[in-house]
């Protein structure tokens, strides 16, 4: 679930407000988005993916998490991690050019009941 | 059909006219959605979530029905699942969905999507991943002039004597109604996974069902909505291919015989009846976790945040309802245009039937990715075709909305219908979950397990009928109640209705295949439900291919 929304980080571009399918984020009076409705979050990380500061950070969890550090997080690179793994942001290329599925197809024939 | 007029020409706060709209915005809405455009017509999208990130593909990605026009690897595809659909499938549309798909992913190739090669340098079109297909979606979409109505689900449809003329929903971000009215509508809306956490899936509550039913649309292949997937107990994530790879574990460390990820899904549940199930995906080679991780980043996500490895460790492993959505069922269609029996409505993707292409086994895996762009291209097309013909007389309709469960007043609409004292969204959202998660119920079935449930979901549904409230800020969970309820009485319906084990349809009772109930399954009605055998099913013979 999403859990983290870093303030130093963000600069209120409103994308994640926008992208959520499940509409979890308000937009504050400050610009800031808010995690309003946490118990909606189907935990997809597709807000990490279209935030372009790596501001956002979604715990794998299905339900709320402990609390979590964001310094922490930051420092064993999961704030953006997510996004550096397909390849999206600035000066990256996307990550489905690298997709090695014609591998994993390969390696499925040669499986008994393929 | 006891419609509550709730749709009664009052101005709305956004009202739209359109040759067609399209509901839902995953891989089928966006398809018809560039298809009608690519006709002429003017398009109205609106999706529940937001085109581009919402539904089963967008945060996952799939593997594709793709295959060389060759007539030998064509042949060998369309016999892969035959028998384990239950020769309910058709060659003429897994042949007509084969060159549908070739041709849409070269499409995709040529509009920027980044394939990869495979190691002789080929362009390898098997594969999409779903962030980034979806994105390109969205912006085809946009440059094709299509008006794109993002958290904007749809509530009813709209019709008059000569059929469906639009629907009406609301608009999540302000709680005021939207309206399109349209010379045809696609349904896209995808499939049902009944909230249970499936990747992608809290969307799909199966609304479309409701909507195309309220309208007198019939279903198919309702009692093939039992798809189960793997995913680690505490995760969403329900990427199932790499457990292929996968050994399962009681808690003592020993292996669970026969558990697996194909064949063996059903050991895994009868184990979780009673104790927990762990995996480790121990089958993998070193060379293999390099390439794992290209393939499917998002499968690594759970593991690498929480700090497990997934090829030396093990973790626990539930499975996961997602019901329609890797499952077949879905509204019926009458001809190879995707038409439904209603006039002016059409349906593509996980929200119609996938029988045609798969019987009574899962779309999952390649299948579904391909039906859902063919059926959306075809639907989007023959829905502008259909448009062009009404001609000017599509906007001098008088419509009515065909909702038959009522909502509350949003925003200054309408009175609320609701009374006091009515079930909240989310008890009868939780009191259809006891009914349909249970493998017990859902997967191993019985006769009077069966219409146990179905019992008590009637009870559900006449509750439902009778009002569902909700804080006023989320009225479309109501409709969201509904349609799982609904969805769950067809399924229930059509699984007592089929006395054998066919596809994923697996009656205890029961446990073989009969020859004389080789045919598909109709279902429908609100109040009332029905289910009745497809009248002159051209079908395979299966004694022919099982020899
Ligand atoms: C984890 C996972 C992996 C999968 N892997 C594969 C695979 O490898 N190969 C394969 O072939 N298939 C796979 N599938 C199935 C595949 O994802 C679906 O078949 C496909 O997404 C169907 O596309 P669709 O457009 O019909 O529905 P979706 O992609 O689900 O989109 C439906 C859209 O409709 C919107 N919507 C819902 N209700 C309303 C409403 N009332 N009003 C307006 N909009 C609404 C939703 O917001 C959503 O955007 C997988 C599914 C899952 C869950
Ligand atoms: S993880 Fe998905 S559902 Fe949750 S806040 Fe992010 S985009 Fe929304
Ligand atoms: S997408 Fe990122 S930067 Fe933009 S508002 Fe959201 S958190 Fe802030």
């Amino acid at each position: 679930m999403i859990e983290i929304v870093s303030e130093t980080r963000c600069i209120s571009c409103n994308q994640c407000v926008k992208v959520c399918p499940t509409n979890v984020f308000d937009r504050s009076e400050s610009g800031l988005p808010i995690i309003a409705r946490q118990d909606d979050c189907q935990t997809c990380f597709m807000c990490e993916l279209y935030c372009p500061t790596d501001a956002l950070f979604v715990s794998p969890h299905d339900r709320p998490a402990a609390t979590l550090d964001e310094e922490e997080l930051a420092g064993i690179g999961l704030l953006g991690g997510y996004r550096e793994q397909v390849g999206w942001g600035k000066g990256r290329s996307p990550g489905a050019a690298r997709d090695a599925t014609y591998l994993m197809f390969k390696e499925m024939q040669k499986k008994a009941g393929h | 059909m006891g419609n509550l007029n709730s749709y009664n020409n009052k101005a709305a706060s956004l009202t739209l006219e359109a040759d067609v709209l399209v509901i839902g915005g995953g891989p089928a809405g966006t398809w018809a959605a560039l298809a009608a455009a690519a006709k002429g017509a003017s398009v109205v999208l609106a999706d529940k979530g937001y085109c581009g990130t919402s539904g089963a593909t967008a945060p996952s990605g799939t593997g594709v029905w793709y295959v060389e026009p060759s007539a030998d690897k064509r042949e060998e595809a369309m016999k892969s699942r035959e028998a384990l659909g239950g020769y309910l499938a058709d060659r003429g549309w897994m042949k007509r969905v084969l060159d549908r798909t070739y041709a849409n992913m070269n499409d995709l190739a040529l509009a920027g999507y980044p394939f990869p090669l495979d190691e002789s340098g080929n362009r390898y079109l098997r594969s999409l991943q779903g962030p980034e297909y979806m994105k390109l979606m969205r912006k085809r979409v946009h440059k094709a002039g299509v008006r794109i109505l993002d958290h904007c689900p749809a509530l009813e449809l709209l019709a008059d004597d000569n059929g469906v003329g639009g629907a009406s929903g609301i608009q999540i971000k302000n709680g005021e109604p939207w309206t399109v009215k349209s010379g045809a509508v696609v349904i896209a809306s995808g499939g049902c996974a009944f909230l249970s956490g499936a990747l992608g899936t809290h969307v799909l509550t199966g609304d479309g069902y409701l909507m195309a039913a309220e309208a007198g649309a019939s279903l198919s292949g309702m009692e093939f909505s039992n798809a189960y997937a793997i995913s680690p107990a505490f995760s969403t994530v329900t990427k199932t291919a790499f457990y292929t790879w996968a050994s399962f574990y009681y808690e003592d460390g020993t292996v669970i015989e026969g558990a697996g990820s194909q064949k063996g899904r059903s050991v895994i549940a009868r184990t979780l009846l009673t104790q927990p199930v762990y995996a480790c995906l121990d089958q993998a080679t070193e060379e293999m976790r390099l390439w794992m991780r290209k393939a499917q980043p998002n499968f690594f996500l759970p593991f690498d945040r929480v700090g497990i490895d997934p090829f030396t460790q093990k973790f626990p492993v539930t499975l996961r309802l997602e019901g329609t959505v890797r499952g077949t069922g879905g509204i019926h269609l009458i001809d190879e245009n995707c038409a439904t029996a209603v006039p002016g409505l059409y349906a593509a993707g996980d929200a119609a039937t996938r029988q045609f292409i798969c019987g009574g086994f899962t779309g999952g895996g390649s299948h579904n990715a391909a039906w859902a762009m063919s059926s959306g291209s075809w639907s989007g097309e023959a829905a502008a075709s259909y448009s062009a013909k009404l001609g000017f007389r599509r906007n001098a309709r008088e419509l009515q909305g065909l909702r038959t469960t009522p909502v509350e007043k949003a925003a200054g609409a309408r009175e609320s219908q609701v009374k006091a004292g009515a079930p909240s969204a989310q008890e009868v959202i939780a009191a259809v979950k006891r009914e349909v998660d249970p493998y017990e119920i859902n997967l191993f079935r019985s006769d009077a397990r069966l219409k146990q449930s179905l019992g008590r979901l009637d009870q559900i549904w006449r509750e439902v009928r009778s009002g569902v409230a909700t804080s006023g800020a989320d009225v479309w969970k109501a409709r969201e109640a509904a349609s799982m309820a609904a969805t769950a009485r067809w399924m229930y319906a059509s699984a007592l209705a089929r006395p054998e084990t066919r596809g994923m349809h697996k009656r205890t009772d029961y446990p073989d295949i009969d020859p004389n109930q080789h045919y598909r399954l109709l279902a429908g009605g609100i109040d009332d439900v029905w289910v009745k055998p497809e009248p002159q099913p051209a079908l395979p013979a299966a004694e022919v291919h099982a020899g």
